[in-house]
């Protein structure tokens, strides 16, 4: 089951362009804000009609303007989660999650298997008004499953919580990914979100697909950093090897091994992590008596140069691909080229838990 | 009814019948004009909008004779009536009419005002879950709209047991047949001795207008509620 796009729209003087693919599991949107993401979803959805192009979904056209088909939003299978949720406040928690059902006779989903899913059981005889953030958007997911959708579509889920809610929200997500076998098409900025729940990447930037790809390749990538450099972040792909007595957890990359402050999932499960770009240090030689716990050897594969001070070195380590941020001055004065060698230093406490995922049985599976 | 004398009584009774009825047939076209005029884009609205509100701004006697213009034997859409065997010009269904025309623009104001205050999002959020547009609105706005239907009503009902210049030029003042409270009221003015009868009549309506306005307080108290909890 693969989404595909094609499209063209223009509405004033921003263009729309892109054509992507989205393949079975979580694929994430990846852009800033006005770069046409949300244009995207709402296409898809068909609450927008785009000038040209065509969109299918395991092979059911949803639009082709060549061919004139252009579904309703209720013909096309959806199940769309908003960023705000959009509960109806009219109706009990137990009547949002069944609304589908009404038209969809032959959805077959177990109601109670998703309510336990979400752990929304004690919710059920509630209205919406008496939800917590966290609580709406669990409904709002349960409701767009429930349906039995073709394609999920998920519109910055998470945008409008705070950080323990998004805790609270994402795995949930990381479920849906791995145990629902339709394509989740997920719009985001936050590049914690694409670190954590993407099985593809496409990211968009003024109207265009600057790239596509498996998250380890498009976030390891420094010409592609839609946010900008500031925000840049590879994402490592790892294996939980020992929980130590002081608190912190021993990661196997690559045969390397990577210390991170405790993580929940148990030894032998796979987990990646999100290194941010401005917490890795370079240095030419092995330091020694330094109290960052994780060095890992490499080399330099790209320097690129912003407008401003800084540079964005991609560095190969047995790990895999990592980022650094660091100045143009340092490259300058420690001799950095590409091709040349070096050390990628990380303080264990720079890996942000909420940067730290489950595993994604799905890409494993690809 | 002792207390009220048998011809008060028939002014009561025709007042009643002709409101319910006026409110009952112009709803459903004043939900469909309100969702219309809150939703829809076509040329000609703000013209539409204008006839809509007509009846409100224009004098009653007017509107009235408007009414019989059109509606009466030998009018456009009389005639036309007449030949299906429906006649309204001095009939009680007349008055039930002239009361509905002068209701509408209030009943629509209120109805549209509530629709303006339901979030589209929430209708684009039901048909991504497979409802078709008949079925949003029924099972997502119309709910929604449910506390501004009930005041559009009884704002209409009230109206239509108030109303008095268009329905006496259209269906004039006929005993038992187009003589409601406020014809009643004023017939038993022009009189002597019929003081009486229309103080009965003033406090029937008083106590209607009354009855009807907490009615419509307790109604959307309870919809609020039901939003809430």
């Amino acid at each position: 089951m693969t989404l595909s796009v094609d499209i063209r729209h223009a509405f004033g003087d921003f263009t729309l362009d892109v054509s992507f693919e989205a393949p079975p599991g979580l694929t994430v949107l990846f852009g800033r804000s006005g770069s046409g993401k949300s244009t995207v979803i709402n296409a898809v959805a068909g609450l927008l009609s785009p000038e040209t192009g065509r969109i299918t979904v395991e092979g059911k056209t949803l639009f082709d303007r060549a061919q004139g088909i252009d579904l309703a939003p209720h013909r096309r299978g959806l199940g769309y989660v908003f960023q705000e949720g959009r509960l109806f406040p009219h109706m009990t928690v137990r009547q949002n999650l069944m609304f589908s059902r009404w038209f969809r006779k032959g959805a077959r989903s177990d109601f109670h298997e998703v309510v336990e899913m979400l752990g929304i059981g004690a919710l059920l005889d509630r209205r919406p008004l008496a939800l917590s953030g966290g609580e709406k958007q669990r409904v709002a997911i349960g409701r767009a499953l429930l349906g039995d959708p073709r394609i999920i579509l998920a519109d910055e889920p998470l945008a409008a919580l705070d950080e323990p809610r998004k805790a609270e929200i994402l795995p949930y997500f990381e479920r849906l990914r791995d145990e629902v076998s339709v394509p989740i098409l997920y719009v985001s900025h936050s590049a914690t979100e694409v670190a954590r729940l993407a099985t593809t990447v496409v990211t968009l930037e003024n109207g265009r697909v600057t790239g596509q790809g498996p998250a380890t390749g498009i976030l390891g990538d420094p010409m592609l950093t839609p946010l900008g450099a500031r925000a840049a972040g590879a994402v490592l792909e790892t294996k939980v090897a020992r929980h130590h007595d002081d608190g912190l957890t021993e990661l196997s990359a690559g045969g390397v091994a990577l210390f991170v402050p405790r993580v929940a999932q148990q030894v032998g499960q796979p987990l990646r992590i999100r290194i941010a770009a401005q917490e890795v240090i370079l240095s030419r030689s092995r330091p020694e008596g330094l109290s960052a716990l994780n060095i890992l050897p490499g080399q330099i594969t790209t320097i690129r140069s912003g407008a401003g001070p800084g540079a964005l070195v991609s560095v190969a380590t047995p790990a895999g691909i990592l980022l650094a941020r660091i100045t143009q001055r340092s490259a300058r004065l420690l001799d950095l080229t590409e091709g040349a060698s070096c050390y990628a230093i990380v303080k264990s406490v720079a890996i942000a838990p909420e940067d730290v995922g489950g595993p994604d049985r799905v890409s494993k599976a690809l | 009814m002792g207390w009220l004398g048998p011809q008060e009584w028939e002014a009561v009774a025709l007042s009643l019948r002709v409101s319910f009825w006026a409110t009952l047939v112009s709803l459903p076209l004043g939900i469909f004009m309100a969702h219309a005029l809150a939703r829809w884009s076509f040329p000609g609205k703000q013209v539409l909008n204008g006839l809509v509100h007509l009846p409100l701004i224009l004098p009653p006697v007017v509107t009235g004779y408007l009414l019989l213009l059109t509606f009466g034997t030998k009018g456009p859409i009389g005639s036309v009536l007449q030949d299906l065997g429906i006649v309204l010009a001095f009939r009680w269904t007349g008055a039930a009419l002239a009361a509905g025309v002068m209701g509408f623009p209030l009943m629509v104001r209120a109805i549209r005002l509530s629709i303006e205050a339901v979030d589209p999002k929430l209708e684009q959020a039901a048909s991504t879950l497979g409802a078709s547009r008949p079925w949003v609105f029924a099972t997502v706005t119309l709910p929604l709209i449910l506390p501004g239907i009930i005041a559009g009503s009884i704002l209409g009902f009230a109206k239509a047991m108030g109303e008095f210049g268009a329905t006496i030029t259209f269906v004039s003042n006929i005993p038992g047949e187009t003589r409601t409270v406020p014809s009643a009221i004023y017939a038993f003015l022009q009189v002597p001795g019929g003081e009486s009868s229309a103080m009965r009549l003033v406090v029937v309506s008083v106590v209607v207008a009354m009855g009807a306005l907490l009615l419509s307080e307790w109604l959307a108290r309870r919809a609020a509620k039901r939003m809430s909890g």
